[in-house]
């Protein structure tokens, strides 16, 4: 440093400060390569499913040590780690439901054995997890909107009457069946995959999906008005001063149990099957009313 | 080679049992740590469970690799309380025993990296692409930083170290091609590349090798005849030479330099029986800790 600017040495560093870029671009280029693998791998295909108590996949991937410990103690060998070609993070464990279906393991051996916090080790209740949601994906051939009683993936469900209910519709095709829809309910699915495994089909009409990827959102601005209306105790509006178009019947005609908003007057309500609903007429009988 | 093998002198001078024991030890290591692992998923005996990055022997002991550890820290994730205490005792153990002895004594990748230097010779495969040694240093940081930006244990995506290790243990898969593509980048392109120049995992372990008290030392080196086995049989050996050159310097004859693997070949390799493991503290010559530069 306190050397003179000889020719020597400045021809040095040149070298040194050459070397050095070199060095730089060339590890510069690897982790740009690796950064947007890492990028890549984050985008985890839907039908590869986490363990329970899996992190979201953006924490996941930093906080798995890809040890296997969730794999070698899973009794049923659903879990296994990804391997290069597969298009998970390699070394990652996963399962896929239609291949080997999570079996809801009370005492959750995965995720006791997970070393780190990968495995949220404050799921204890094997029900509460979240390893996806179940979507019936295709009502073109899911044998129970054909009209048929499969009711497989309702049956095997470890939640049934919960996570999977059947919803009986009029079979409009034939005009005198009910169909039986299943329907999933996502605050009580917890993806384990049953359903998606059990189905009859040739591929599955009933799949798992990652909760990203099967459930839609609201906008947060947006209010619920008859949820409001029974939390607040009372309408939100000010109803009289709502814009009240005339109701135009024929002469002599009353809406049983209407609300007029401008007059304040309710017409009375007829003693008919449903008047419940008020000023909805009750559907016809099989559409959907309570039983 | 157009002269005598490399310990064709030491294998003439103390038997070829001799002249191999400490190689022999590393493979019995080697295997013997593989084959623990191995146990469970072939033969249902399950003493260790898990892999290199993190493992549970007996039900009781945990190891967790510190370096993946680390990278998972600087996504934000700190591990349970098995996983810390498996940290410990791994930084403990090769802290004591020279922490690149991970690199030479359990590595599954040291075998295949061997392998590639021990044919490179046979072949006589001159020519080699020039690296400074100091990259895996680089490539540790891009990992480190990496981890940070990414929010991903960055250097897992492609560590060909846990790849292979983890693939004998839980099926392989195209891992092979990646080791395969270390075998040949050490035989064709760089001499002693991997493990020498480019593997964090490495890197990583020889930053606690740094007060370590178990070292390689050169107590005998009045006696060498400068046949040069230990520099052509040693992965890293740039390390060797202020030990055993280093008298007229006043330098102690105890290898400091972190990137010894204390692989111990050169003491097999050693017709005069220059080399014996020692204590870092029993370094009578030394007036200046050299603090070796790699490369």
């Amino acid at each position: 440093m306190t050397k003179s600017n000889t020719p020597k040495s400045a021809a040095a560093r040149r070298q040194f400060i050459f070397d050095t870029a070199r060095m730089v671009c060339g590890v510069g280029m690897l982790g740009l390569g690796l950064g947007l693998y890492a990028k890549q791998v984050k985008a985890l295909p839907a039908l590869a499913l986490r363990p329970p108590g899996a992190l979201a996949e953006d924490d996941f991937l930093g906080a798995c040590i890809r040890c296997g410990l969730c794999v070698r103690d899973c009794p049923y060998d659903t879990l296994a780690l990804a391997k290069l070609e597969t298009p998970v993070a390699p070394g990652t464990p996963y399962f896929t439901a239609r291949s080997v279906p999570c079996e809801m393991c009370e005492d959750i051996p995965c995720v006791k054995a997970c070393p780190t916090a990968a495995l949220d080790h404050g799921l204890t209740d094997i029900n509460k997890a979240k390893m996806g949601i179940a979507v019936l994906i295709d009502h073109e051939t899911c044998l129970n909107f054909l009209g048929l009683r499969c009711d497989v993936c309702y049956r095997v469900c470890p939640v049934i009457d919960k996570a999977i209910t059947l919803e009986m519709l009029p079979n409009l095709r034939t005009g005198r069946h009910a169909m039986f829809l299943p329907t999933v309910h996502s605050e009580h699915c917890t993806g384990c995959g049953k359903c998606e495994k059990s189905c009859v089909l040739e591929e599955a009409a009933i799949r798992v999906l990652p909760p990203k990827l099967a459930q839609g959102a609201l906008g947060k601005h947006y209010r619920l008005g008859w949820e409001e209306q029974k939390k607040a105790g009372r309408s939100l509006l000010d109803e009289s001063k709502m814009l009240d178009l005339p109701d135009r019947l024929p002469e002599g005609v009353t809406l049983p149990g209407h609300y007029d908003p401008a007059s304040g007057h309710t017409e009375p309500m007829r003693g008919m099957a449903g008047s419940e609903a008020g000023i909805i007429p009750s559907t016809p009988p099989g559409l959907g009313g309570k039983p | 080679m157009s002269g005598k093998r490399i310990g064709a002198d030491a294998v003439a001078e103390k038997g070829w049992l001799a002249a191999h024991k400490w190689l022999i030890l590393r493979r019995v290591s080697q295997f013997g740590i593989l084959g623990l692992f191995l146990l469970g998923p072939l033969a249902g005996v399950w003493i260790v469970k898990g892999n290199l990055n993190y493992s549970l022997t007996l039900d009781i002991l945990p190891l967790t690799d510190p370096y993946v550890a680390l990278q998972s820290l600087l996504t934000g994730h700190v591990p349970e309380k098995l996983g810390v205490i498996g940290v410990a005792i791994v930084l403990a153990v090769y802290f004591l025993v020279g922490g690149r002895v991970y690199c030479s004594w359990a590595c599954p990748v040291n075998v295949v990296t061997d392998a590639a230097g021990w044919l490179r010779d046979r072949l006589g495969i001159k020519g080699s692409v020039h690296l400074a040694r100091a990259t895996r240093y680089w490539i540790l940081a891009m990992t480190l930083a990496g981890s940070v930006a990414t929010g991903v244990v960055l250097w897992e995506l492609v560590n060909p170290v846990s790849m292979l290790h983890r693939g004998l243990v839980f099926g392989l898969g195209a891992a092979w091609t990646v080791v395969l593509a270390v075998f040949l980048f050490d035989l064709f392109v760089m001499s002693r590349g991997w493990c020498g120049h480019l593997c964090p995992v490495g890197a990583f372990y020889s930053l606690l090798a740094r007060w370590s008290p178990l070292r390689v030392s050169a107590p005998r080196r009045q006696a060498c005849n400068d046949c040069m086995d230990c520099f052509a049989v040693c992965p890293e050996p740039q390390v060797i030479r202020p030990a055993l050159k280093g008298e007229d310097k006043g330098v102690g004859p105890v290898i400091l330099a972190p990137n010894c693997t204390n692989c111990a070949r050169c003491i097999d390799v050693c017709s005069k029986d220059v080399f014996a493991f020692g204590l870092r503290f029993s370094n009578p010559p030394s007036i200046v800790p050299p603090a070796v530069k790699a490369d």
